[in-house]
């Protein structure tokens, strides 16, 4: 018996390799949506610096949106936020926030504290239209083109280099089909 | 020219570390005595060399030599030359050659220090070592050297350093803390080693003893060095937040601190001895495996490196092969011997095995958390995150009780506690403690908190009950009391222990008592938080040598009386024109006013966030302690004793109250009493 307990520390970490190992080939950062290609979905949400203020997807300007998932709770929100201030100054997209999951004066001081880079931020709380998006965890960013079509969907904090790495190469792809339509 | 010699120079290092891998082991199997000496001059050459590498990378960096690419991507000619030295680790590449570096600083520390251990024995260690070496160099240079030129495309200028990163702090953190990492492969090697001799006797313990807390020093100070970074640099005031990276170095520290009390049983009395191994074995593999977590990229991280599979798959090689050789040497090879030191239920070995349990739950816990997002997966279950919430529930509790066991250790008895001196040996500590904890919160705060109560309970225990163990131990046999009577290791584990009790002070304090307030401020106007008045004078434009900022002017001040002059800034950094936050503190040791400068709003008005911090400093001051307890541990001239003067004489034994050093010294006599037997 006490032999074969000898043997438990190997078993136990051949099984956590085999986990690493399986990880290996998951990428953290790629979420595969099933909602890539499609119409981003329809919603109904108030806003979260007015309670009485309702948005729909109608609110959304035209040309190219960026949704950002957020909350308060989410450190590596709080690194990226930074970054999508200067983002927010760009006037090839506009970007919105989805707060998730928060509670709402923690993400009224949040974007009064940090400021606010959003067109609005739509409050979430029971997370239906994060629940439509699959979001899992913040923050997430969905690309969505012109025509109201998700295009991306990066899970993660955004910087420079993953600007320029991930999303930058999309934004210009969408701005060259939107040359070829007119065309 | 120049930065080949440095590749050369770490292919050299990889020849020298296959032949110490395989050379020292060759004459032990043939009996070639000449073969074992050479474990020494080989281990001398793989550190030069490797020295001699990060050297020549130190010298690109310092002369700007973009068609380095690693250079070209790490720095920048306005970056001053101090940052250009810690741009080194700036990246994986060059972080990875300090991790090989490190190593090799160890194993010629072991091969020069080692003088009192048998020959055959440390030629093992060092042949061990040589294969971990042979591992990570080879890993350097197949897919990630440093050295890869930018032929012929050569930038005029370099990327820069990630503004995080260019922090005088950073010179030193990756070091120590990869000192720490890394030096948990010595006290690997002893325990393979011997369980390749298939000697696990109280020998190796005592001999890895001393580099194991030597490297759990480190590990510990840079594990305060990386909170401490955090609480400033980030701005946010936080000092710790559970991230991937973290935990990966909270994870060998849990694991190295139940390792350096179970090789103190292993030594002292001879038991614990299957166990100790494999804590042996799993402190380094931890190491490993937060090696892979941070440069595989399979979990998500605000200070992860770049992602690249093929560099996981690799680490993934490394650690299936010295971890699973490791263990399945241990599955064939773990001590038969039942432990011939019994002991009773109420005793320090027990304590300590209460503790290390914990420790190793404590640690499974973490290794849960940070593996779950992986975990779900792996299984196809979809994506999660496990946030500090889930840390904080389950650590808690476990850490409490950690402390309540961890402070009778030093005053039980070992073998077997005496009927009753327990109780009566406690009973004040503990009472003087549950006081305290009652009294501390109505006194600072002004009403009742029962986590502060039982914060402080604990810390006192925690406190009183090491003091009242160094002062028993201080009793001469004729009455008197003597402080010059204690040997170095009791003064370590007293301040080690304090230590954690100063810490805990810190960790409940700041996380009860600390406010957080954001206020709208024009120049020249004053608020007061936490009865201090904060003048705001505007915001100066400043210029640094490779970022400019907004410096906020912030006059602290108290009832009137001037304390200081805060100026948080806003950076912009040029070129990865990226924004950074850089908070202004008032320090003290029993509270930090810090401040940082938001964002600007209409009217000249600024944003600034003011967080009163009690008694954080006393987390990091706490850690500090526990090195400071480890180095002095590793200083105590027993382990500078040769082995000749171990043979017990007749004055030491008949001591009445056991010490340390005649429990030491008759169970090696046991132990050489036993190897005698078995070669008889």
């Amino acid at each position: 018996m006490n032999k074969v307990i000898r043997f438990l520390p190997l078993v136990l970490f051949v099984a956590l390799g085999i986990v690493l190992f399986r990880g290996l080939s998951l990428d953290p950062t790629s979420l595969p949506s099933a909602l890539i290609g499609k119409p981003f979905p329809e919603f109904s949400l108030a806003v979260v610096n007015d309670a009485q203020r309702t948005v729909t997807k109608a609110d959304l300007k035209s040309g190219i949106k960026l949704v950002n998932v957020w909350g308060t709770w989410c450190p590596s929100c709080r690194v990226e936020h930074s970054f999508l201030l200067e983002l927010s100054k760009s006037k090839r997209f506009s970007l919105y926030g989805l707060n998730y999951d928060d509670e709402r004066g923690l993400a009224q001081q949040w974007l009064a504290r940090l400021g606010d880079p959003y067109e609005f931020s739509a409050f979430d709380e029971q997370g239906k239209l994060s629940m439509n998006l699959g979001v899992y965890a913040a923050p997430e960013t969905f690309v969505v083109d012109d025509l109201g079509i998700i295009r991306k969907r990066f899970a993660g904090p955004i910087d420079a280099r993953v600007w320029r790495r991930e999303f930058e190469p999309l934004i210009i792809q969408i701005e060259k089909e939107r040359k070829q339509r007119s065309n | 020219m120049i930065p080949e010699l440095g590749h050369f120079a770490l292919i050299i290092a990889l020849a020298f570390a296959i032949c110490l891998s395989i050379v020292p082991l060759v004459g032990i199997i043939s009996n070639h005595q000449k073969l074992i000496t050479y474990a020494k001059p080989l281990t001398f050459g793989m550190f030069s060399f490797t020295a001699i590498s990060i050297i020549i990378l130190a010298y690109s960096f310092v002369t700007d030599d973009f068609s380095v690419k690693y250079v070209a991507s790490h720095s920048n000619t306005h970056l001053p030359y101090y940052f250009k030295m810690s741009a080194i680790w700036g990246g994986h590449e060059g972080s990875l050659l300090l991790w090989v570096f490190s190593l090799t600083i160890w194993t010629a520390a072991v091969a020069k220090f080692s003088k009192d251990i048998e020959d055959v024995f440390i030629a093992r260690v060092l042949a061990v070592l040589g294969m971990i070496v042979v591992g990570f160099i080879a890993f350097t240079i197949l897919t990630s050297n440093p050295f890869d030129r930018l032929w012929p495309n050569v930038p005029m200028e370099g990327r820069d350093l990630n503004p995080l990163l260019q922090d005088v702090l950073f010179l030193i953190h990756p070091p120590i803390l990869y000192m720490g990492y890394v030096g948990f492969a010595v006290a690997f090697a002893f325990a393979v080693a011997a369980l390749m001799c298939g000697k696990l006797d109280a020998a190796w313990a005592r001999w890895a003893r001393p580099w194991t807390v030597a490297a759990w020093v480190f590990l510990t100070v840079g594990i305060a060095l990386g909170s401490w970074w955090a609480y400033y640099e980030l701005g946010w005031g936080g000092w710790w937040f559970w991230d991937p990276v973290e935990n990966a170095s909270f994870m060998p520290w849990l694991i190295g601190t139940a390792l350096i009390h179970s090789l103190a049983v292993t030594e002292k009395r001879g038991a614990f001895r299957n166990w100790t191994v494999l804590l042996a074995i799993f402190a380094f593999s931890l190491s490993l495996l937060g090696t892979f977590i941070v440069r595989s990229g399979i979990i998500t991280s605000v200070h992860s490196f770049a992602a690249d599979p093929s560099r996981g798959m690799f680490i993934l090689y490394l650690l299936a092969i010295t971890v699973g050789g490791s263990l399945t040497l241990f599955a064939f090879r773990a001590s038969n011997v039942a432990s011939f030191s019994r002991f009773a239920l109420y005793s320090r070995e027990t304590a300590i095995l209460i503790c290390n349990i914990i420790l190793v739950i404590a640690c499974i816990t973490v290794l849960l958390g940070t593996l779950y997002p992986l975990l779900v997966d792996a299984m196809g279950l979809g994506k999660m995150s496990v946030g500090p919430p889930y840390f904080n529930a389950v650590f808690v509790p476990i850490m409490s009780l950690l402390f309540i066991v961890m402070g009778i250790g030093p005053l039980i008895r070992w073998k077997k506690a005496k009927k009753g001196e327990l109780r009566k040996q406690l009973s004040s500590p503990s009472v003087m403690s549950i006081f305290i904890g009652l009294a501390f919160p109505f006194v600072y705060g002004g009403e009742f908190n029962a986590w502060v109560t039982m914060g402080i309970t604990l810390a006192c225990w925690v406190q009183l009950v090491v003091l009242k163990e160094l002062f028993n131990q201080t009793k001469l046999n004729n009455g008197r009391r003597s402080f010059a009577r204690l040997t170095l290791s009791q003064w370590g584990m007293t301040i080690a222990h304090s230590g954690i009790a100063m810490t805990i002070v810190g960790i409940t304090l700041v996380s009860i008592y600390e406010t957080e307030t954001n206020v709208k401020m024009i120049a020249g106007e004053s608020v007061t938080v936490a009865g201090f008045d904060i003048r705001f004078d505007g915001v100066k434009q400043v210029q640094g040598p490779n970022y400019s900022a907004d410096q906020g002017q912030i006059t602290l001040s108290k009832n009137g009386d001037f304390i200081s002059l805060l100026q948080p800034e806003r950076r912009t950094y040029l070129v990865q024109t990226m924004g950074m936050t850089e908070a202004a503190m008032d320090a003290g040791l029993f509270r930090d006013v810090y401040i940082a400068l938001g964002d600007p709003l209409s009217g000249n008005a600024w944003a600034i966030r003011v967080h009163f911090k009690p008694f954080v400093r006393w987390i990091w001051f706490g850690a500090m302690l526990m090195a400071l307890g480890g180095v002095c541990a590793v200083m105590d001239k027993r382990y500078r004793r040769k082995k000749e003067k171990v043979i017990p004489t007749k004055a030491s034994l008949s001591t009445e109250k056991c010490n340390d050093d005649v429990i030491l010294q008759s169970s090696m006599t046991e132990s050489m009493a036993q190897s005698v037997g078995k070669q008889s």
